[in-house]
């Protein structure tokens, strides 16, 4: 019978010189899951996510992937697949040739997807033949993607797989990932991208410092009791505020960033108890109510409650594209690559939208 | 606060770590990776167009490069377009082409950010280096015999197979330049060897920095300056780079094989320790370590240090066994030198000028040479040696003498610029029933063995 254990870790310690990357971390993640990795920059995410591949053996600690332990050698266990800082991809190469070379390593008799089928199945179908220079950092993630798809991974492990895709692109790599995992596969990723997480991620680990603060099924996370700012839009924003500052356990929020950017919106801090009483009140009111949404997702609430960001990193800076990989030395390309556009047309910008959708943005 | 899953029964199987990919796969890849570089391209492409062009061209002029080895030549023969061609290429081309394509070979991955890839999918350091080093010796084989190919194909369609004169003034039938010129290509192999190994050395060693890209340039220059220097034999030969001068010898009757021999045997021991070392690097990389690109202190440690080290073994261990010693550029060796040469290129003046054959026993041409007009030390480089060549005609009673004025380099290579009989070496042109023809004897190019001789 197939272990239902995709990753089992113990322990595991790993230091570079006098640096401290990973400190006893204990890492559980169930087969068939997509497992989410968050952590401030620094936090030993990269480090971690490398000694899944098989980039760097733990100092001590024991880890086993699909079943099997890992050990000394520097060599990850079949079937795993994924990138850490980036997918390695080739400039001077089409988007088919990177994927063929790569074939190409693959043992004789191995399982090797369909070229064409992966490329389609990332939405680089119709760019299969230009060469990977000209693309923008969304698709060359997506290229990677496609990468690590070709080797029909059981275990894929991705580092910020939705840095730099536009819209459609991360609906199509969300796709791919769902799928994925409902054939059967798991999938470890690292993303600064709550929206991301909280999509697609069933369970979360969090790391500070190297060390895990939190590691388990996103709802618990979401179920703390904790309070919360939320974006109330209503038909008449006055009135809706009377009710709020009447409402026990509801704290209207003067002076927010979310307020400024619209005359209608409302914020206010409460648990999701008072929040359900604020929203009865005010549709009795016979107010509409037009919006409701956190201003910080519960999943990034408890992110920076655990992580103890220090000021200069609060979510406006990181939402502003400050990557881990950055911090550690992000090679030129990628950087200016995260500056081109996406080549694909952009969806109509609906200036509501992301708000709702991307916590981080709204937290501007 | 940490939750885990509920313990599940580890697996007792074998760990079944994926097999590394052959080596053969790991170089098809390098190779495609290599060929589809546009500055790789465009090299081959000059590579194998560029000499042929040129040597025709050169071919076409009415000056030629006189003071390139083999230059003056190149109206007279074929032949001598693809010496002049590897007279640049040991200087110019070839510490480029290493540079260009195997200084670059590990930086490239460096620069975009591919070794985690690279890794994963390979999955061993050692297969890594192995097809990365095998791909640039590939393409710089390739570029090398395209330089060599285009230079011998552009020298016969431009002057056809026509003797040789050679570097003491004998003379080479077409077969035999053939066979030599082709013999001189494979030597300089060697010590382009040990230059592709120091560019895998600096590429590893110094990551993206421009500094690996240029290290192979930069050692060619820096031995090309040390053979200008009045440097001991030994030290000269002990460089890697001496092969690039030493293929000279074979142009000369007898062939000066002892020093093209030891320059071949130092390039190839040197690509073999640069190589080491570079894997010896390659393995101690640590990669998860995104800020470190190169070999950091290890540079010195298992690069500079061992290969000083080696420069001063291979110095004791050639001054040991070849009986080299000093300048190498002795008297005698610059008179002994001066007559033959000055003996054969009377012969081919003779017979340009129809005149009834000589033998050189009938001549007994001799040189006496002194430097400095006998001041100091007899011996080592200068533009101040000057010769006082003689020789006999049968059936004249008087003997011929003419004068030349040398200058000789470091490395034993000599322009000889004639002063005497207008008629003898007097005057760049000589009559012939066929009309002027360029006078072999006015100047000429020599070589002293640095080697003692017997």
């Amino acid at each position: 019978m197939e272990n239902a254990v995709a990753v089992r870790g113990l322990g595991i310690t790993k230091t570079f010189g006098d640096i401290v990357a990973l400190d006893q971390v204990d890492l559980n993640v169930a087969r068939g899951q997509i497992h989410g990795l968050v952590g401030p920059n620094g936090a030993g995410k990269t480090t971690l996510l490398g000694l899944l591949l098989g980039l760097a053996v733990a100092d001590s600690g024991s880890l086993e992937i699909l079943g099997d332990p890992v050990g000394r050698a520097l060599a990850a266990p079949d079937g795993v697949s994924g990138f850490v800082d980036g997918p390695g991809l080739y400039p001077t190469l089409t988007a088919k040739q990177n994927l063929a070379a790569l074939a190409g390593l693959r043992p004789r008799g191995a399982r090797i997807a369909d070229i064409d089928q992966v490329l389609e199945e990332v939405g680089l179908a119709t760019v299969a033949d230009d060469k990977v220079r000209g693309f923008s950092l969304g698709m060359r993630q997506r290229l990677g993607l496609a990468a690590a798809l070709l080797t029909r991974p059981k275990l894929l492990v991705l580092d910020e797989p939705a840095n730099g895709l536009d819209p459609s692109g991360k609906k199509q790599v969300h796709g791919v990932l769902n799928r994925l995992v409902a054939d059967g596969a798991t999938v470890i990723l690292s993303s600064h991208r709550m929206d991301d997480l909280e999509a697609l991620c069933s369970e979360v680990t969090i790391l500070a410092t190297g060390r895990v603060v939190f590691s388990g099924p996103l709802n618990k996370l979401s179920a703390e009791d904790r309070e919360l700012d939320y974006r109330l839009r209503t038909s008449d924003p006055e009135a809706a505020r009377a009710v709020a500052r009447e409402t026990p356990g509801v704290e209207v929020i003067e002076g927010s960033d979310a307020v400024a950017r619209g005359d209608d919106v409302l914020v206010v801090r409460a648990q999701v108890a008072a929040l359900d009483a604020l929203v009865a009140k005010v549709v009795r009111a016979d107010i509409a109510v037009r919006e409701l949404a956190p201003v910080v997702s519960p999943l990034e609430a408890a992110f920076l409650a655990l992580t103890e960001q220090p000021p200069e990193l609060q979510p406006e800076q990181q939402a502003e594209g400050q990557p881990e990989q950055q911090a550690e030395g992000q090679p030129e390309r990628e950087r200016q690559a995260e500056q081109q556009p996406e080549l694909q047309p952009e969806p109509a910008h609906n200036p509501e939208h992301h708000p709702e959708h991307n916590p981080q943005e709204a937290g501007r | 606060m940490t939750a885990t899953l509920a313990e599940a029964p580890a697996s007792e199987a074998a760990p079944p770590v994926a097999r590394p990919v052959p080596v053969g796969r790991v170089l098809r890849f390098e190779l495609v990776k290599q060929f589809s570089a546009w500055r790789v391209r465009l090299l081959i492409l000059l590579c194998w167009l560029g000499p042929a062009v040129l040597v025709f061209a050169i071919d076409q002029q009415s000056t030629l490069p006189s003071d390139t080895l083999f230059g003056r030549w190149m109206h007279a023969t074929g032949w001598a377009g693809p010496l002049v061609a590897l007279g640049f290429a040991g200087t110019w081309a070839l510490p480029l082409l290493t540079s260009v394509v195997a200084g670059d070979v590990f930086a490239s991955e460096d620069r975009l950010g591919t070794w985690r890839h690279l890794i994963i999918a390979i999955r061993s350091h050692r297969r890594i280096f192995v097809a990365k080093a095998v791909a640039s010796l590939t393409v710089i084989l390739l570029l090398v015999t395209g330089l060599a190919v285009s230079s011998i194909v552009g020298g016969l369609l431009a002057k056809g197979n026509k003797p040789l004169i050679g570097l003491d003034g004998h003379t080479l039938s077409g077969g035999d330049a053939a066979g030599k010129v082709v013999l001189a290509w494979v030597c300089v192999l060697a010590p382009t060897l040990a230059l592709v190994a120091i560019g895998l050395l600096g590429s590893i060693a110094l990551g993206r920095s421009p500094m690996g890209l240029l290290l192979p340039m930069l050692v060619a220059l820096g031995m090309q300056l040390a053979q200008m220097l009045p440097l001991p034999v030994a030290v000269r030969l002990a460089l890697p780079g001496y092969a690039f001068i030493s293929w000279n010898g074979l142009f000369t009757d007898p062939q000066q094989l002892r020093p093209l021999l030891i320059g071949i045997v130092v390039a190839l021991v040197w690509a073999v320790a640069a190589t080491v070392l570079a894997y010896l690097l390659f393995l101690r990389r640590d990669f998860t370590n995104l800020t470190n690109d190169g070999a950091g202190r290890r540079v010195v440690s298992l690069g500079v240090l061992p290969l000083v080290g080696l420069l001063a073994v291979t110095t004791g261990v050639v001054a040991a066994t070849s009986g080299a010693g000093g300048s190498g550029i002795a008297q005698d060796k610059v008179q002994q030198s001066v007559a033959t040469a000055f003996a054969h290129l009377y012969r081919l003046q003779e017979a340009q000028m129809h005149r009834p054959p000589v033998t050189e026993a009938q001549l007994q041409a001799a040189a006496s040479c002194l430097k400095t007009e006998g001041h100091g030390a007899q011996e080592g480089a200068g533009n101040d040696w000057r010769c006082t060549v003689t020789w006999h005609v049968p059936g004249v009673t008087l003997t011929g003498t003419s004068y030349y004025q040398l200058d000789v380099t470091a490395n034993g290579r000599y322009i000889a610029d004639g002063d005497g009989p207008q008629e003898v070496n007097g005057y760049f042109l000589i009559a012939t029933p066929g009309g002027d023809v360029p006078n072999p004897l006015w100047q000429f190019d020599g070589n002293v063995d640095l080697l003692p001789t017997h």
